[in-house]
């Protein structure tokens, strides 16, 4: 087995070391390929080269192929907490990248508060201010065990609908001080709502109609739905005032509405490349070193009192381009670049789903897509 | 929704309803790197309407065929991130808990000494 796989892939490689199949592009196309160049005024050759038979002229094939793409794309994580992730993503086309990033802000579900039921509230907030406040509260509970409310045809019932109530009252004594309501306030109602509902039909006495308790769903037990942060200031009560109402949180996605987006945010940049095209020394190393706010730049000392500037980290370079300012000298010495295929990928979830996961759920609505599509045209 | 000629199915116009740059712009590029295709791009005729028009030009094959084949790659690409991604995150956890646990042998050894 493991033979046959290696003749394979000598057979592949003398196809494509055969002198009338070049496989590489002149070095200088494959720079403008592969890197953005920064300069001084602007940005160069930003676009990437996507049309296959873009090189078709040099005999350089450049279609994707599949299994090229799969022997070249690579997954390092460099950061993992329960909040944030960062990873390289390396060998994909900005396209894709820029695809996932859009579903993680607007496609992937979570739950979010939609509707509030104002029984009582004489606070100062008005019930619009604070329905919007409540909105806004991310809350811990996994989308993926519930259902969008247009599949139930508006019934809530204990697949798609949380409810939580808030009752929170100021003592009317002389002397009380105001006090501040939070979003750990917000008591879970694993039986549904205990308002009235408004077309009482004899049995949905409330506005929900839960067949059982959420306390039964298994993953609840040990983690029962609440909001991801328990010290949100929601309001302010004075003496004698007083908040009563029930929320319900559905299922939704953050193209209808901010709040139902699962990420704080996610955002990627390119991997920055600094090189030093000529040999930079002594005073120069200096000035250079003393320019980039990043730190980017080192200084080596190699014996009898020569110094000379190298490049430490380039990884913490912003694009400033403090190092290329100040002539046309300083822009032969350092060359700013960015890798056209590298992306250093971040994610900071608002707490419903690991970071991981939402990148994983990401994709798979990508696939869904393509799937969906696919279908369509069938 | 497919627009184009009955007698020439190399060129068509695809109207995908609600679909957005996430997904054109990811299956355009897919598309522009097949070499059957001569010509692909997509528009979004109105921000308010949800749709979105693809069109696709081939050098003889149906367009239907080769978007769908277009899509499929990119079906298949996405699997192989999916892995790729859950592959390095459990490593990455797998060495964070050995770092762990190294730690913590350390501490016991420390104790037991
Ligand atoms: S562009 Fe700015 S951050 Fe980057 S190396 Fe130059 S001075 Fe430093």
């Amino acid at each position: 087995m493991e033979d046959t796989k290696y003749k394979n892939g000598d057979a592949l490689d003398f196809i494509m070391n055969m002198s009338s199949v070049p496989s590489k592009l002149p070095e200088n196309l494959e720079l403008l390929r592969t890197r953005v160049l920064c300069n001084n005024d602007a940005p160069q050759h930003t676009d990437t080269i996507q049309y296959s038979g873009a090189y078709a002229a040099l005999g350089v094939d450049n279609s994707l192929r599949l299994d090229n793409f799969c022997k070249n794309f690579k997954v390092e994580v460099k950061k993992l907490t329960d909040e944030i992730i960062e990873f390289d993503m390396i060998g994909i086309d900005p396209a894709l990248a820029n695809a996932f990033r859009r579903i993680l802000i607007a496609d992937v579900p979570t739950m979010a508060i939609e509707r509030v039921y104002i029984a009582n509230n004489t606070s100062l907030i008005q019930d619009e201010v604070l329905a919007h406040r409540l909105g806004l509260v991310p809350i811990n509970a996994d989308p993926r065990l519930f259902e969008y409310p247009e599949n139930a045809g508006d019934e809530k019932n204990e697949k798609n609908t949380i409810v939580f109530k808030l009752h929170v009252r100021c003592p009317n004594k002389i002397g009380q001080p105001r006090i501040t309501v939070k979003s750990g306030e917000l008591k879970w109602l694993p039986n549904g709502s205990e308002l009235l509902g408004e077309n009482r039909k004899p049995n949905a006495g409330s506005q929900t109609s839960f067949s059982c308790s959420q306390d039964s769903i298994p993953q609840f037990s040990d983690n029962p739905p609440r909001p991801q942060y328990s010290d949100i200031i929601l309001a302010k009560l004075g003496a004698g005032q007083e908040i009563e109402l029930e929320v319900h949180a559905v299922k939704g996605i953050g193209k209808t509405h901010a709040k139902w987006s699962p990420v704080a945010t996610a955002w990627y940049r390119m991997l920055p490349e600094v090189v030093l095209l000529k040999d930079v020394e002594d005073e120069l190393a200096e000035e250079l070193k003393n320019k980039c706010p990043q730190n980017v730049f080192d200084i080596e000392d190699f014996g009898s009192g020569k110094r000379r500037a190298t490049v430490k980290n380039p990884r913490d370079c912003t694009l400033c381009r403090e190092c290329i300012r100040g002539g046309k000298d300083w822009e032969d010495r350092v060359a700013l670049r960015r890798v056209k295929d590298h992306f250093i990928f971040t994610i900071e979830s608002t707490g419903a789903l690991p970071p991981e996961a939402l990148f994983t759920e990401a994709v798979k609505i990508l696939e869904e897509k393509c799937e969906r599509v696919i279908t369509e045209l069938s | 929704m497919e627009h184009g000629s009955f007698s020439d199915q190399s060129k068509s116009t695809f109207s995908l309803v609600d679909e957005d740059h996430t997904f054109a712009n990811s299956v355009r590029f897919t598309l522009n790197q097949d070499p059957r295709v001569t010509f692909v791009g997509y528009s979004i005729p109105h921000p308010s309407d949800n749709r979105v028009n693809i069109r696709v030009q081939t050098t003889g094959d149906p367009a239907r065929e080769v978007l769908k084949d277009g899509c499929q790659e990119l079906m298949l690409m996405c699997q192989h991130v999916r892995s790729t991604f859950d592959k390095a995150v459990s490593d990455f956890k797998i060495k964070a808990a050995k770092t762990k646990t190294v730690d913590e042998d350390s501490d016991d050894d420390m104790d037991s000494e």
